[in-house]
């Protein structure tokens, strides 16, 4: 071990992919038993240099050294018996499996060398979970774990491999404030106990409240490694983005007038049949935006698909406009004045391989001006897409090339300026900014609010508190596909909502 | 070996305008499959050479053979277009072969029986464009089949296209063997009486066989063209074939579409069917079309899933079926030679990864969405 405990080092670390540097010269090191967040937008290179470390790509130039000695990591198999684990932002389980089959699986302990000997797995995960303060069922069915849950198998999965280094993409991204707080300390455990931790994330909050050193990137380069003592939120994000970000929504008091979307006792069942949406009643009126939070999976996916007819209701009203649009497919609704910015921008919202200018119009396109009489008008749909191009920002070559080549930022602007650009009643906008880069973010945001003040009743869904928290008039929470409580969202703190959203019920 | 290999992708790619540069894979699938088919014609003890140049000097050697490659040509510019069609709207019809068949039949029929129904001639202009839209609806319906129970089902259209075409198969045999079978005493084959002088499609010049089918599947594919790109069905066929999720979210009525997509797939295969009896047979006999409808999905595939590409390679496999006879003439090769080949094409298309891994071409990040998975 070198003077500075450092445990893991890379130095000078360059990665080129065709037309980017993904990792430009890039020093990291990770002293023993402390935890180092690596923060940068998307697309700043956090991903590919800890691919390099993990082993799942190879640099072009540079050296990683481990416990002093350089190391050459061709997979991950080389990475795990050098002590690195990685628990991915989507988890790597099985959810038909038991909590010890996932944990052993491709490290199977066997009496003679074919029958599965859980039992001893169950006992050594058993062991992991006590030292470790991670509490685990051995037995209970991955899929029947809640998401935190489910994380902390993760973990276990790589200590029981004897990592002693670990390295967790955005972990808290599908976590509630509480189980956040509970991965936080679990970490804490760790890193008493010897573990190391690199810490991906994009939340300055986070970073300042657990890392002992924080490192930013950005564009494939190290900006600069810092303490959370001598930084701050601004800084960090300036750090970030390479300029100055507000990072408070600038937003002055809602003018709510009319109704515009009344939902009234609505059911809505999921795949499987089960009752996910029970008995919602809310309403959106003109000029303000209603925030839903919760954690995902509480039915807040269905409800929007089923207010936006993708999902059938199963009972209830929805009242768009003052008209019963229930269980109305998309395209009536649209043309009613609903504009949706889905939650899985891949997959709902665009079709990646037309171009930015025929994603454009993928809702309008059978209306004049870009098509007559069931003919496409493509004068029409490129000065439609030129024109969004500049309003909205988008930064692409041109509106001919496929969308699939935009960054996720430029993507979902192609999406907002869709929504947006024909007449608008209500914009439901479900995680409109998730794994967005800041300043996409920022943009997004102003475009949220600027809506709102011209009189758009705005539906916003998040699982992001601080998104939730920045932009709702009005905040209602989700828990067990049920509406919890509906507050003033300035009447409201980040604690007391975190407990609603983990089930905790409202007093009155 | 690979080294030059290397080099012609490499001299190719740089000399090519970028819009050829798609064309590319196709174009080193044909080559490579040539030179292993002489290889494979030198293996079988003649000169790849001399086969080639029968091949050509057969596929466009003089008016004639031009003229013949054209006729091969045809039934396969339809159906490959039927396949390409189907392929844009993300569904894979192996079912062209029924879809011709019947096609066939029907425009038969209506060739043959229809005056004797109606009890006076009809003129050409109505018989033969009659017969010709009867064909190609009856292959429309037989797609759309297949098209509802995917759509509204979920059952693959894999599976059932090619459970249609045992169906078809058979029924045809059926009725050519018994209700349509020529009743003419010296006849002895599963064929149906001779159309109608009023129902044949006419010769396009003075003693060639090449025919205004041929025209024809030339401005077919200009219009599937138009469907596709210009019109705003076009545009829903290629959402719903690029990505249903979203096709949904825009409004468009996915299930629908993909009924229509196989419907109007069934169409260009049953028009296949059709301008063989109208403008070739003047009558249907079982078997001359096995293989059509198969070939056609080595075609699509070939063509790119685009309509030129498809006339292209259509033009190509009628050329080698055409240029056969003279190969083998010329060295004794047997025509079964020019099977092999396009199974290499079909086998290079499909698995571009090995023709770019031996002209190291790399992948373009734009890919051609064929269908989606089993059960999608």
């Amino acid at each position: 071990m070198t003077e500075n405990n450092i445990v893991l080092e890379a130095r000078g670390i360059t990665k080129q992919f065709p037309g980017v540097l993904a990792n430009d010269q890039v020093d990291f090191d990770l002293r023993n038993g402390e935890i180092h967040a690596l923060l940068g937008e998307n697309g700043a290179g956090k991903t590919t240099l800890m691919n390099i470390l993990y082993g799942l790509y190879h640099q072009d130039a540079g050296e990683v050294f481990l416990n002093g000695q350089p190391i050459e990591i061709h997979s991950s198999r080389d990475s795990i018996k050098a002590g690195i684990g990685m628990v991915h932002q989507h988890f790597m389980l099985v959810p038909v499996f038991s909590v010890a089959e996932n944990i052993m699986l491709g490290d199977e302990i066997t009496r003679l060398g074919m029958i599965l000997d859980e039992k001893a797995v169950a006992k050594r995960v058993l062991e992991l979970s006590r030292q470790y303060g991670l509490d685990v069922d051995p037995q209970a069915l991955v899929g029947q774990l809640p998401v935190g849950v489910q994380q902390r198998v993760e973990i276990i999965k790589t200590l029981y491999r004897d990592a002693s280094i670990l390295i967790l993409d955005e972990p808290t991204a599908v976590l509630t404030p509480q189980e956040a707080e509970d991965l936080f300390r679990i970490m804490h455990e760790l890193t008493e106990r010897g573990v190391s931790i690199i810490f991906i994330t994009h939340k300055l909050k986070e970073v300042l409240a657990i890392a002992d050193r924080i490192t930013v990137m950005r564009a494939g380069k190290v900006i600069g490694t810092v303490t959370p003592k001598e930084t701050s939120e601004q800084k960090l994000a300036t750090m970030m983005v390479g300029r100055d970000v507000i990072l408070t929504v600038d937003k002055g008091l809602s003018q709510p007038g009319e109704e515009v979307l009344k939902v009234d006792r609505l059911k809505v069942h999921d795949f499987r049949g089960l009752e996910v949406v029970r008995e919602v009643s809310f309403e959106v009126r003109a000029g303000e935006v209603l925030g839903i939070a919760g954690v995902q999976g509480n039915g807040q996916t269905e409800l929007v698909e089923a207010l936006t007819g993708l999902r059938p209701t199963a009972s209830g009203r929805m009242l768009f406009a003052g008209k019963d649009l229930t269980g109305k497919p998309p395209r009536p609704l649209t043309e009613t004045g609903m504009a949706h910015v889905p939650e899985d921008r891949q997959r709902h919202g665009l079709v990646l391989n037309f171009s930015v200018a025929d994603n454009m119009v993928l809702n309008t396109y059978y209306r004049p001006p870009f098509a007559r009489f069931g003919v496409m008008q493509p004068e029409a749909i490129d000065a439609n897409a030129r024109n969004l191009v500049k309003e909205f920002d988008v930064r692409t070559p041109s509106p001919f090339v496929a969308v699939s080549k935009l960054s996720g930022g430029n993507q979902q602007k192609v999406i907002v300026a869709r929504e947006l650009s024909h007449g608008v009643k209500l914009l439901l906008a479900n995680q409109p900014t998730r794994g967005l880069d800041v300043g996409s973010i920022e943009y997004i945001h102003q475009e949220i609010v600027a809506m709102r003040d011209r009189g758009v009743g705005v539906l916003l869904v998040s699982a992001e508190l601080d998104e939730i928290m920045a932009l709702s008039d009005r905040i209602a929470v989700m828990y067990h596909g049920q509406i919890v409580t509906t507050v003033d969202a300035k009447k409201v703190t980040r604690e007391q909502l975190g407990l609603w959203m983990a089930g905790a019920r409202p007093e009155e | 070996m690979r080294q030059l290999a290397g080099k012609i992708g490499e001299g190719l790619k740089n000399s090519l305008p970028s819009a050829v540069n798609s064309l590319l894979v196709p174009l080193l699938a044909v080559l490579t499959a040539v030179v292993l088919g002489g290889i494979v014609i030198a293996l079988a003890g003649g000169n790849p050479f001399l086969a080639y140049v029968g091949l050509f000097q057969g596929a466009f050697g003089n008016a004639r053979a031009i003229s013949e490659t054209a006729i091969w040509a045809t039934p396969y510019i339809f159906a490959g277009l039927a396949v390409a069609l189907a392929f844009k709207g993300g569904l894979f019809n192996i079912g062209a072969e029924g879809q011709l068949a019947f096609g066939a039949v029907v425009s038969a029929l209506i060739g043959y029986a229809l005056p004797g129904w109606l009890g006076f001639d009809l003129p050409a202009i109505i018989h033969i464009p009659f017969a010709i839209l009867c064909g190609g609806l009856t292959g429309a319906l037989w797609a759309a089949i297949p098209g509802f129970l995917k759509a509204y089902t979920g059952g693959h259209e894999v599976i059932n296209t090619i459970m249609m075409n045992y169906i078809a198969l058979n029924l045809t045999s059926f009725l050519l063997n018994g209700p349509m079978k020529d009743p003419n005493p010296n006849n002895v084959i599963a064929r149906t009486p001779v159309i109608a002088e009023s129902a044949r499609l006419a010769p396009l010049f003075e003693g060639y066989r090449i025919h205004w089918g041929f025209l024809l599947a030339l401005l077919v594919a200009f219009l599937v063209w138009v469907l596709l790109w210009k019109t705003t069905l076009g545009f829903e066929i290629r959402t719903v074939g690029a990505n249903p999720d979203a096709a949904r979210y825009a409004g468009i009525n996915v299930k629908r579409t993909i009924v229509l997509t196989m419907a109007l797939s069934g169409l260009l295969a049953g028009m296949a069917g059709t301008i063989e009896v109208t403008a070739l047979n003047h009558r249907h006999e079982l078997g001359f079309s096995i293989g059509y409808g198969f070939d056609a999905i080595a075609i699509a595939l070939l063509g790119k899933t685009h309509p030129l590409g498809v006339v292209i390679a259509a033009i190509l496999f009628g050329a080698m079926r055409n240029g056969a006879t003279r190969m083998q003439f010329l060295t004794q090769i047997p025509v079964d030679v020019i099977s092999v080949i396009q199974a290499l094409i079909l086998l290079f298309v499909a698995a571009d990864a090995i023709i770019r891994y031996i002209y190291r071409i790399r992948a373009a990040s734009e890919r051609v969405v064929l269908t989606r998975g089993w059960g999608g």
